[in-house]
């Protein structure tokens, strides 16, 4: 372990608090669902993941993430910024003119950390995919990882890479799903039902796990067991409940905070739930 | 007029073919994606050599373009490989954010553009490709002219870094371009100098546009024909430093006259030196069903058309 289960717990928190500081500095933004991925976004870069402490951006003999759902960038950029890749307080520029942080990543600013444009779902699992026979033909033994919304999974272009992925033996790949049920038009079983996602990806050939994504010890242990599954011919699913909006009681559990900002009194309130364990940027 | 012959008639994608096999023998990152149309690509020989550097995708041409995006950050050079129409319209927001907004060295290598697919119908002929990617910012757009031309492109954009949209077709062709040629990303070919018109000309048009030229030698109107490969970006030194010379223009291309090689030349006059243009497009039309030759000639795309149009644009300078 390089860090304890409170370790990482404490970074979260920080993490959490950054997310709804950013939103609520530039009013817009998607608190929701990067609140329900701060401890697996905190778990796979301080723990999880071999990743170069140079920041090299070649993606070459390290490990390596892209997010499929770009909406969520307030946790990416919040745990990029904690593990160096670039200074915490740039955060403060989120979705402002001239920044490197746009509403929706990009390569486009040239921010260190990011490696594809998300934001237009359903692209990233493809382009994981690619990454990873890259890797491959690179005899790089190291992974990649990526992360995709639920209700992302209604976009078709996953489907192809869900079915490409397993045939063509892509074991150097672990996606995990942020499972928390809803999306911006309500939950996803009333939008568009997904059924069982695990019967599914398991009919296309994955290798799939569950987990709690809130449970810091439970999160850490399940990504080193994926991490395990690797090299044996699948590519690995990690189907990961959340909850959206959590650690913040106000935001939990509802798609109302999908893609809304906290005013002044309600970012107090979140703030007062949420400890300071960094320093805030 | 510049006399132009060949002994041998060869299909575009074939050029396509010999030029990615010669790609990646010189590039060990060259890598070849295709989605369920390796004969109609001419890939076998690379896949032969390279099997292990080859991804078949399947049908399924969103996930094919995001691949090779992926493949990008691990060093690799794809090329991908379908027709035209399911090289861009079907996945444009895959190109778009993945490839085109992200900066990545994939090329989108797209057969049977235009009407010269033929039998197969409207369905797969498309005329709005050259427009949808030139609207991409940072994207070069290609089209080439004949066999020679299409290897010696294929080679030059492996050497390239950033996207690139290449466009060729799948009739034979006469092959009329030097099968030693060096192919310059953005570079007009000069293929015959003149002082009475200006016949602007890319892709399957640039042999009729030859033809066209020795028509107009006959009628006593010696025409300058431009071969505009690159489409975007367009080499504006060339085809301003000919129409101020000739005073007119006419622009020739397998294409929907919206979007096309035409429009770019026409915002570049309208801007720099405003003069008469004539368009050789198809009129905001989708094809139809049809040999390849017929459907040139229904919609508008013949040697005798590019000639009317001279004759046109010429009586449209001002004295």
């Amino acid at each position: 372990m390089k860090h304890t289960i409170n370790e990482l717990e404490d970074i979260a928190f920080q993490v959490r608090r950054d997310i709804v500081r950013m939103v609520h500095g530039c009013q817009s933004g998607h608190p929701g669902g990067s609140l329900g991925c701060a401890d697996f976004m905190t778990a796979l870069y301080f723990e999880v993941m071999n990743h170069s402490n140079d920041f090299k951006m070649d993606g070459k003999g390290e490990d390596i993430f892209f997010l499929s759902n770009g909406h969520i960038s307030p946790v990416f950029y919040s745990v990029l910024a904690r593990s160096g890749y670039f200074d915490v307080s740039e955060l403060a520029t989120f979705r402002k003119l001239n920044s490197r942080l746009q509403g929706h990543p990009t390569t486009h600013e040239h921010l260190p950390g990011i490696r594809i444009a998300s934001g237009s779902l359903g692209q990233g699992m493809s382009v994981a995919i690619g990454a990873a026979q890259a890797k491959k033909l690179n005899n790089d033994k190291s992974i990649v990882f990526s992360l995709h919304g639920d209700g992302e999974l209604q976009e078709g272009q996953n489907w192809e890479a869900i079915m490409y992925a397993p045939f063509n033996k892509v074991d150097n790949l672990i996606s995990t799903i942020d499972y928390n049920g809803q999306q911006i038009d309500g939950p996803t079983e009333k939008v568009l039902s997904l059924e069982s996602l695990q019967a599914k990806f398991e009919a296309f050939g994955w290798h799939v796990i569950t987990s709690n994504g809130n449970d810091m010890d439970e999160i850490v242990k399940a990504l080193h067991y994926a991490k395990s599954l690797t090299g044996k011919g699948k590519p690995i699913l990690n189907l990961m409940s959340t909850i959206m909006g959590n650690g913040v009681d106000f935001m939990m559990g509802s798609h109302k905070w999908h893609g809304v900002a906290p005013n002044d009194e309600q970012l107090a309130t979140a703030l007062g739930q949420l400890t300071s364990t960094l320093k805030d940027y | 007029m510049k006399k132009y012959t060949y002994t041998e008639k060869k299909d575009t994608r074939s050029g396509f073919g010999a030029g990615l096999l010669e790609a990646g023998k010189k590039n060990p990152e060259v890598v070849a994606l295709c989605a369920d149309l390796v004969g109609s690509l001419k890939m076998e020989a690379f896949i032969k050599e390279f099997p292990e550097r080859f991804f078949q995708i399947g049908i399924a041409e969103a996930n094919m373009i995001g691949i090779a995006a992926g493949l990008t950050i691990g060093g690799k050079i794809p090329f991908t490989g379908t027709f035209a129409n399911f090289s861009t319209g079907r996945v444009y927001d895959q190109i778009r954010q993945s490839v085109a907004y992200s900066n990545k060295n994939v090329k989108i290598c797209a057969s049977h553009a235009g009407l010269t697919l033929g039998e197969d119908g409207a369905t797969h002929q498309i005329l709005e490709d050259i427009g949808l990617m030139k609207m991409l910012p940072g994207m070069t757009v290609i089209n080439t002219c004949d066999y020679n031309q299409t290897k010696a492109a294929t080679i030059a954009i492996a050497e390239h870094e950033g996207p690139v949209y290449l466009r060729f077709g799948r009739p034979v062709i006469p092959v009329f371009t030097d099968p030693d040629q060096k192919f310059e990303i953005g570079k007009a070919w000069m293929v015959n100098e003149g002082t009475d018109v200006t016949i602007v000309a890319t892709g399957h048009m640039v042999w009729k546009a030859i033809e066209a030229g020795e028509k107009l030698a006959e009628l006593g109107i010696d025409a300058e024909i431009i071969n505009i490969h690159t489409i975007k970006p367009l080499d504006e030194e060339a085809i301003l430093k000919s129409v101020k010379k000739t005073g007119s223009v006419v622009t020739c291309e397998e294409h929907n006259k919206f979007g096309g090689l035409g429009e770019s030349v026409a915002r570049l006059l309208s801007t720099e030196f405003p003069a008469p243009q004539e368009f050789v497009a198809v009129n905001d039309s989708f094809g139809e069903s049809g040999t390849p030759d017929q459907l040139m000639t229904k919609y508008g795309l013949d040697t005798v058309n590019i000639v009317e149009a001279v004759q046109k644009v010429i009586k449209r300078v001002k004295k």
